[in-house]
């Protein structure tokens, strides 16, 4: 390793950068402009938000598709990137949209929720393009202190702190594992370049780049709330206000994946035989507890919380297989569950109102007679995450699984169906109570709520869309996958190596 | 000086007893001590590896671990101290509404 720094031999390119800097700005502007308004009229703050995703989500499409390494590494402009920074952005625009009004009402400070919620997006943005680990750390940080603050943001409710303190504590504790896996990676290596690791760590791998690989999958599981790391999942998505939920379950989750898979799927194939095992077990684990424990539950957000937990499950599946089909299939499968857990949140929402949150299975009862295209969006989002065809989930499913059998991981895979089909039981139940039961919650007139009902609507059509028509969102996913493999040009590479 | 090895014996050591504060210790600031010692060891394995490898890269790392530290701090206070004031409560054993 040289000592010299050489300013020439590194690129700038500011393409990969830009969304990040639009999404960033915004969120400076909405906190200075939360202060003159009132929390109460909060929804300018989210319109202004939107526009700002708007904005980004346009100069993320101008990202080209072929690699393009900036920074000096520390960032890479690729189709991966950009599948990301869209996925992101989407699902940021729609979490706005189902906050407007529930934001207001609940009397949450909308300058800062908004403001936050850029933020968060902007570190999820990072983890994304993150081309060397600090990066991935610089990002993570970025999404999770801003995450801890928006899961606390209803101060004087005693369930919202603690789920803000319990995030917090556990989040803190596993960036402290994170760290220090990349520490020793460093140390076993001497970078921290993801491009120049993928050549370094190769070969019968040194015990200190062994640690540090475990320490950094010790994690990425606690962000992607992987079995045994799991424990703060189901306080922290009960106790959050329900669109911050959402926005855990689907922009964090996102971005954990993101990065862990560029880490492990792209990055240290060198040591697959190494890792592939623990991820083996930890696919088992998290699937198995997750859906025996939701099976449990009265809570729909609790619930879906332990149904967060065996999706998880489901994507190490694919992840143990390690193939390039593998990468995109989870990438595939990510798109699908993202746009299917954002419209069962938003459900949730249309059915609280102030001081009444309405989160009980038993809430929904009856909910087919008196509001039906409310109770027909929730069945499909719980038919999909069950993964009954034709809808995203299916095909998600059938991907993930299918990427794990073509490398030979039979027992898993059964093990991933049989979890699959006792899933369908208490998916099915909220399904069985809007239907047949009678005496559920009250529901606020929907007309009043324009934007929910828009959120819910590009939800369901997502689902739907994704599943009925997967080929050209898999040929996104795989040509995505593919240009975060390839290897970047031989300009930039020479001035990584060390 | 002495070599490399002590630095990360100590480093890890230091690791560990932050580890165990978090998982033995059941006031909620002493838990947040103990994961700032286990940044800070993480903080001397990096400068310990960087003059290993004889690159900056090591060190640099450590500022942006800093920083993240103290912007950790200021939020995971406030939200300790908001808890407080509903709860009058630090012990991470009565702030248990949510359980299974």
């Amino acid at each position: 390793m040289t000592n010299t720094f050489s300013l020439a031999a590194i690129t700038f390119d500011w393409r990969p950068i830009v969304p990040l800097l639009i999404v960033a700005l915004g969120a400076i502007i909405v906190l200075l402009a939360g202060v003159k308004v009132d929390d109460r009229e909060s929804e300018g703050l989210g319109w202004l938000s939107l526009l700002t995703i708007a904005i980004a989500f346009c100069t993320a499409l101008a990202i080209p598709g072929n690699q393009q390494i900036s920074f000096g590494g520390a960032l890479v402009a690729d189709g991966y990137t950009a599948f990301f920074y869209l996925t992101i952005l989407f699902a940021a625009a729609i979490i706005v949209l189902m906050s407007l009004d529930y934001v207001a009402e609940e009397g949450l400070p909308g300058g800062e929720y908004y403001s936050l919620v850029l933020f968060a997006t902007a570190g999820m943005m990072l983890m994304a393009a993150a081309g060397d680990l600090i990066i991935v750390f610089i990002g993570l940080e970025t999404m999770s202190i801003s995450v801890y603050i928006l899961a606390g943001l209803a101060r004087t409710s005693p369930r919202s702190n603690e789920a803000s303190l319990k995030y917090f504590l556990l989040g803190a504790f596993s960036t402290g594992f994170l760290l220090y896996g990349i520490a020793l990676i460093y140390g076993a290596t001497g970078t921290i370049k993801l491009h120049a690791l993928s050549t370094l760590a190769t070969g019968v791998p040194a015990p200190m780049l062994l640690i540090g690989v475990g320490m950094l999958l010790i994690g990425f599981g606690f962000k992607i709330a992987a079995v045994p790391f799991h424990m703060w999942t189901p306080d922290v998505y009960e106790g959050a206000p329900t669109s911050i939920t959402a926005f855990m379950a689907v922009g964090v989750k996102l971005a954990a994946f993101a990065a862990f898979v560029r880490v492990f799927l792209v990055h240290l194939l060198g040591v697959q035989t190494d890792w592939s095992m623990v991820l083996w077990v930890l696919a088992v684990l998290t699937m198995t507890t997750g859906n025996i424990v939701a099976l449990m539950q009265t809570n729909l957000k609790r619930m879906l919380a332990y149904s967060a937990i065996a999706h998880a499950g489901y994507i190490l599946v694919a992840m143990t297989a390690g193939t390039s089909i593998a990468g995109a299939a989870v990438l595939y499968y990510l798109l699908g569950y993202a746009f299917t857990n954002l419209g069962a949140f938003a459900v949730i929402i249309a059915l609280s109102r102030r001081g009444h949150p309405h989160e009980l299975i038993s809430d929904l009862r009856g909910l087919g007679t008196r509001e039906p295209a409310l109770a027909a969006a929730m069945a499909i989002m719980l038919f999909s995450l069950t993964g009954i065809p034709p809808l995203a989930g299916f095909v998600g499913k059938f991907s993930v699984f299918s990427a794990a059998l073509n490398q030979g991981y039979v027992a898993l895979v059964v093990i991933a169906v049989v979890n699959s089909v006792v899933s369908a039981y208490y998916y099915l139940r909220p399904v069985v109570a809007m239907y047949t039961d009678e005496g559920g919650a009250e529901v606020v007139a929907l007309s009043s709520r324009p934007a929910l009902i828009a959120a819910i609507a590009i939800a369901v059509i997502a689902t739907i869309a994704i599943g009925v028509y997967p080929q050209p969102y898999m040929n996104a996913s795989t040509s995505a996958f593919a240009s975060a493999l390839s290897k970047p040009p031989l300009a930039t590479t020479a001035s990584l190596r060390p | 000086m002495a070599p490399p090895s002590y630095y990360m014996i100590l480093s890890a050591v230091l690791f560990c007893i932050g580890v165990s504060g978090v998982l033995l210790r059941r006031n909620v600031l002493i838990i947040f001590m103990s994961i700032e010692l286990m940044l800070n060891a993480v903080n001397l394995a990096f400068v310990s590896l960087s003059r290993a490898w004889g690159s900056v890269d090591g060190q640099s790392i450590v500022f942006f671990v800093m920083t993240v530290a103290a912007a950790e701090a200021a939020v995971g206070l406030g939200i300790i101290l908001a808890t407080f004031r509903n709860r009058a409560t630090v012990n991470a054993d009565e702030i248990n509404l949510m359980r299974w």
